[in-house]
C-alpha cells in the first residue's frame, strides 16, 4: 500500500517537473525538507527531539561550494557523495560525546553546536562568505555540460530517487534489531541495558543515519539553489524539520513525505491568502495537530488503514 | 561444585545506614532461593549491587567463577544474569512478541541494521517462551495494554527469553490480586525450572515461600541472619517476630 | 590591552548579562514549576522590547522628566506580561498538562511562530529603540571612564531587586511555597489541596513579566528588529541549560559568566563574539551533563 502511494507521489512529481518546467526547483526543495524531516524523525524514534540537526545539511552543503568553487570540474555526483560523507563524519565525531545526553539536554546541545556554526559561518566573511554565502555554478552531471531547464530536471529525477532509496532504508532500518532498539531506548532505556544492549551505541549507530539522511537533503539543497547561506544551519529551519517530522508522525518513513506536503500547502496557501501571516499559520496548524494528532497524520492513518 | 553467585564481604553504606553489611553469600546452580526480609533491609540493595547497578564501597562479587564487581548491568547480564522488576518494565510501545523478539536477539553477536528483527530470532524459541509464560494469544497486544499479572509475565519472559543461567526476581507476586498469586508463581517457577535456570526472588508472602522455595534467605539490616530451608528459616522464633510479623 | 577594556567590559557584560538573567529567572521559574521549556519566552522579551520603546516614543516628547520614561518601561512590563502570559497560559498551557515534555515545548515553539508574525503586523520592520530613556539619566564618571547611569545602575538594580524578590516570595510567603511544592512533586503537591492550576496561571505570567521585563530594559540600549525573540530564545536556553534547568540562582551565575565573556569577546575576537554563550553551555555540559547546579536525581527502579 505503502509503495504504491510512494511510486505514484514519484511519479506525479516527475510528470510535474517535466511538463510544468516551473514546478520543478519548488518539487525539489520541498522534497529536501521532507528529506530533512526524515533524518530527524530516525531521532525521534528514539524519543529524542533534535533541534540543531539542520547543521549537517548546513556542512554538506557548504562542502559542496567549497568543492565546487576549489574544483570546478567535479561532477554533481561526486559533489553530493562527499557532502554527504563530510556530514558522516562530522556527526560520528559530534555523536560519540551527543549521544550520552537525552531529552531536554539532547535538544540543546543539538542546537548549541548549529548555532557555533551558524555563528562562525556568518562571520568568517573571507572563507565562508559570510551572511551572504557562497554562490555554486552549475557542475556537470555524470559527466555533461547542461543548461538550466535539462540540469533541473535531471536533478529532480536524481533527488526522487534518493528520497525513495532512504525512505526505503530507514522503514528497514525502524524494523531492523537495531530500530526495535532505537525505540525501545524511548520507552524503557534502562530495560534495554538489563537485557545486554548497549544504547549508547544503538544511539551512535541512529544517530550517524540520521546525519546521513540530512546531509543528502542540504548536498541537494545547495545544488538546486545554487547558493549556500548560513541559515541552512539555523535553529529555526531545524525546528521546521523537526515540525514536519510531527506533522506526519515518526511511524513510519512515509510520514515526513507526508508531513512535508502539508507543511509546503500549508506555506502556498498562506502566501498566496494571508502573505506575512505564514509562520503564524504554520504555528497555528502545529498546535492544532499536536493536540488532534499526537501520533501525526501517518499515526491516525495508519490505525485505521492497518499500513 | 562452584557456586553461580558468590560475594565476599560486600559493603555499602548510604548515609548512616549500613545497607549492606559484609555479606557473605552463595548461591548454587539449581536453587530456588528466596529472600525475605523487611522493607529497607537491604534485600533490594544486594541485588542491585550483583546486578552492577550500584557500586560496592568494598568486597567482591562473581558470577559463575567471574569477577563482576562493579562492572556495568549490560556485562553482567551478557554472562547469563537476567532480572525482573518490581514494576514491571516493559516496552510500552511494543507488542507482546516484539519485546520478547528484543530479548531473543541478544543471542546474536550484534544487533541488525537490515534485517528485520523477526528475522533475526529463532521464531520457535520465541513461540516457545510465549507458551511457557501463557502469553501466546496476547502475542500481537501492546505491552501497555495488558493487565497487572501479565505485564509481570512478560517482565519474567523479556529475562528467559535471554536463555540465563539465572534470572532474579523482585517481588514476582507484589500487586496481584491474591488469588492470582499463586497462579502467577505457577506459571513462573514452571517456566524456569523447563529452562533450568536457578531463580532467585524476592518475596514478603509467606505462602508463596513455603512452597515455591528450595532455601530462604532472611536480612535484617544490611546481613543475612538466617539461611536454610524454608521449614528451618520461616519457623525460626526470630524470624517470625523481627522479619515475618505477627 | 586587556586591562584597558576590562572596566567597559565588565559593565558592558553585566548589564547584558542582567537582561539575559531577567529573561532567563522567567523560563527557568516556568520550566521548574510547570515542566514547560516555553520557547515562546523570546516573544515575551520582544514584546516587551517593541511595546516599550513605542510607548516610550509616545511619552517622551510629552514630558521633560526622566523619571516619567523610566517607570514607563516597567509598566508596560507589567501590562503587556500579565497580558501575553496570562492569555498564553490559558488558551494553551493548561490544555497541555498531560502531554509529553517534547510536545509541550513543540507548543510554546507553535506559539513563537504566531507570536512573530503578530509582532511583525503590528510594528513591522523597522528597528525601535527608546535611547529617549538612556539620554534623560545621564551619565557617571568611575576611574576615568563615563558610564550611562542606565546601564551602570538601572539594569543591575532591576535584575537584582527582581532576583531577591523572586527569591523572598518563593521561600517566604505561602503562594512562593506552594510553587515550590509543586517544582518538587506535584503529584504530593495537589493531593495536600495545593491549587495546581492557580499556582500555573500565576507562575507562567510571573515568567512572563520576567521576560517582557527584559525586553523592556533592554529597548534603551538595544535597536529591536524581526527576529529578536528567535535569537533572545536561544540565549537564554544556553543560560538556563548551563545552570540547570529550574535553577534560580544557578541562572544569575550562568548569566553573569556567559554576558561577561562574551562581552570580553566583543572587545578582543568579535568573530567569536556569537558563538560564545553556546561554546560555554557545550563545555560545561560536557563536564556536568545536567548543568552546573543540578542536585542529583535519585534513581527510581
Amino acid at each position: 500500500m505503502i509503495y504504491l502511494i510512494s511510486f505514484i507521489g514519484a511519479a506525479l512529481a516527475l510528470l510535474s517537473g517535466y511538463f510544468i518546467p516551473w514546478t520543478t526547483t519548488p518539487i525539489i526543495i520541498g522534497t529536501t525538507y521532507a528529506i530533512a524531516a526524515l533524518g530527524v524523525s530516525v531521532m525521534l524514534r528514539a524519543g529524542q527531539v533534535s533541534f540543531g540537526h539542520a547543521m549537517y545539511a548546513c556542512i554538506s552543503a557548504y562542502t559542496v561550494a567549497f568543492l565546487a568553487r576549489a574544483y570546478p570540474g567535479m561532477d554533481a555526483l561526486t559533489l553530493i557523495a562527499a557532502g554527504v560523507l563530510v556530514s558522516v563524519l562530522a556527526s560520528a565525531v559530534i555523536g560519540v560525546f551527543m549521544v550520552r545526553y537525552r531529552g531536554i539536554f539532547f535538544g540543546m546541545l543539538n542546537l548549541a553546536l548549529s548555532m557555533v556554526l551558524f555563528a562562525l559561518l556568518g562571520k568568517l566573511y573571507h572563507i565562508t562568505g559570510g551572511t551572504d554565502g557562497l554562490r555554486i555554478e552549475r557542475p556537470t552531471f555524470l559527466g555533461m555540460e547542461l543548461s538550466r531547464g535539462p540540469y533541473e530536471f535531471l536533478l529532480l529525477i536524481l533527488t526522487i530517487a534518493i528520497a525513495l532509496v532512504l525512505a526505503w532504508w530507514v522503514q528497514r532500518y525502524f524494523r531492523s534489531g537495531n530500530g526495535a532498539a532505537l525505540a525501545a531506548i524511548k520507552t524503557n532505556e534502562t530495560r534495554l541495558e538489563y537485557l545486554g544492549f548497549s544504547a549508547y551505541a544503538v544511539m551512535w549507530r541512529g544517530y550517524l543515519l540520521s546525519a546521513t539522511v540530512v546531509g543528502f537533503s542540504g548536498s541537494l539543497l545547495a545544488l538546486i539553489q545554487g547558493l549556500v547561506t548560513p541559515e541552512l544551519g539555523l535553529w529555526l529551519r531545524s525546528g521546521e524539520y523537526v515540525f514536519i517530522a510531527i506533522l506526519g508522525g515518526a511511524g513510519h518513513a512515509i510520514g515526513a513525505f507526508l508531513g512535508a506536503l502539508v507543511f509546503e500547502a500549508v506555506k502556498l496557501t498562506s502566501s498566496a491568502y494571508f502573505p506575512g501571516l505564514w509562520q503564524f499559520i504554520l504555528g497555528f496548524t502545529l498546535i492544532i495537530v499536536i493536540f488532534l494528532f499526537p501520533t501525526g497524520f501517518v499515526g491516525q492513518l495508519s490505525k485505521r488503514m492497518k499500513l | 561444585m562452584q557456586p553461580l553467585v558468590k560475594t565476599s564481604g560486600l559493603y555499602l553504606a548510604f548515609g548512616g545506614v549500613v545497607a549492606a553489611d559484609n555479606i557473605d553469600f552463595e548461591l548454587y546452580s539449581g536453587e530456588r532461593l528466596a529472600v525475605i526480609g523487611q522493607n529497607g533491609a537491604g534485600k533490594t540493595t544486594f541485588i542491585n549491587i550483583c546486578t552492577g547497578y550500584l557500586k560496592p564501597a568494598a568486597g567482591k562479587v562473581y558470577f559463575d567463577g567471574q569477577d563482576i564487581t562493579a562492572q556495568a548491568p549490560r556485562k553482567i547480564v551478557r554472562l547469563g544474569m537476567g532480572r525482573s522488576f518490581q514494576l514491571p518494565q516493559l516496552f510500552t510501545e511494543h507488542t507482546v512478541r516484539e519485546c520478547i523478539q528484543i530479548s531473543a536477539a541478544r543471542q546474536n553477536p550484534r544487533l541488525s541494521v537490515f534485517k528485520p528483527l523477526a528475522d533475526t530470532v529463532d521464531t520457535n524459541e520465541v513461540d516457545s517462551t510465549l507458551e511457557l509464560v501463557g502469553l501466546m494469544q496476547d502475542a500481537n497486544v501492546l505491552s501497555s495494554d495488558l493487565p497487572e499479572g501479565k505485564r509481570k509475565l512478560l517482565d519474567v519472559a523479556m529475562a528467559l527469553a535471554l536463555r540465563p543461567k539465572l534470572i532474579i526476581m523482585d517481588e514476582p507476586t507484589s500487586g496481584v490480586a491474591s488469588e492470582d498469586k499463586h497462579g502467577l508463581m505457577q506459571t513462573v517457577m514452571n517456566a524456569l525450572e523447563e529452562r533450568k535456570v536457578t531463580s532467585w526472588f524476592v518475596e514478603h508472602d509467606v505462602d508463596i515461600v513455603a512452597q515455591y522455595a528450595s532455601r530462604v534467605a532472611a536480612w535484617i539490616n544490611g546481613a543475612i541472619v538466617a539461611d536454610g530451608s524454608p521449614d528451618e528459616v520461616l519457623n525460626d522464633p526470630r524470624i517470625k517476630s523481627e522479619v515475618l510479623g505477627n | 590591552m586587556f586591562l584597558n577594556i576590562l572596566p567597559l567590559a565588565l559593565v558592558d557584560g553585566i548589564a547584558y548579562a542582567c537582561l539575559l538573567f531577567l529573561v532567563s529567572m522567567g523560563l527557568t521559574l516556568i520550566f521548574g514549576v510547570m515542566g514547560i521549556l516555553n520557547v515562546a519566552h523570546g516573544a515575551f522579551y520582544a514584546f516587551g522590547g517593541y511595546a516599550a520603546a513605542s510607548f516610550i516614543m509616545m511619552v517622551a516628547p510629552a514630558t521633560e522628566s526622566s523619571w516619567i520614561p523610566l517607570v514607563s518601561l516597567f509598566l508596560v512590563a507589567i501590562v503587556v506580561g500579565t497580558i501575553l502570559g496570562g492569555l498564553m497560559e490559558i488558551i494553551l498551557i493548561r490544555r497541555a498538562q498531560g502531554y509529553d515534555p517534547i510536545l509541550k515545548l513543540l507548543l510554546t515553539f507553535g506559539a513563537l511562530l504566531m507570536l512573530e508574525d503578530i509582532q511583525r503586523m503590528i510594528w513591522g520592520a523597522q528597528p525601535y529603540s527608546a535611547s529617549e530613556v538612556v539620554n534623560r539619566l545621564g551619565n557617571i564618571e568611575l576611574g576615568g571612564i563615563t558610564y550611562t547611569t542606565y546601564q551602570l545602575v538601572v539594569v543591575p538594580l532591576t535584575a537584582l531587586v527582581a532576583y531577591i524578590g523572586l527569591e523572598y516570595f518563593l521561600r517566604h510567603t505561602n503562594l512562593g511555597k506552594q510553587m515550590v511544592a509543586i517544582t518538587h512533586h506535584r503529584e504530593v503537591a495537589t493531593s495536600l489541596g495545593i491549587n495546581a492550576g492557580k499556582i500555573g496561571l500565576i507562575t507562567f505570567i510571573i515568567g512572563a513579566i520576567l521576560g517582557v521585563l527584559g525586553g523592556a530594559l533592554a529597548s534603551p540600549t538595544t535597536s529591536l528588529v524581526p527576529g529578536a525573540g528567535a535569537d533572545m530564545i536561544v540565549l537564554s536556553f544556553a543560560v538556563v541549560a548551563t545552570a540547570g534547568l529550574g535553577q534560580i540562582t544557578g541562572a544569575l551565575v550562568a548569566a553573569l559568566m556567559i554576558g561577561i565573556i562574551r562581552s570580553i569577546a566583543v572587545y578582543m575576537a568579535p568573530e567569536f563574539e556569537v558563538a560564545v554563550p553556546y561554546i560555554i553551555m557545550g563545555l560545561v555540559l560536557l563536564v556536568r551533563p545536567h548543568g552546573l547546579f543540578t542536585v542529583a536525581q535519585a534513581r527510581t527502579i
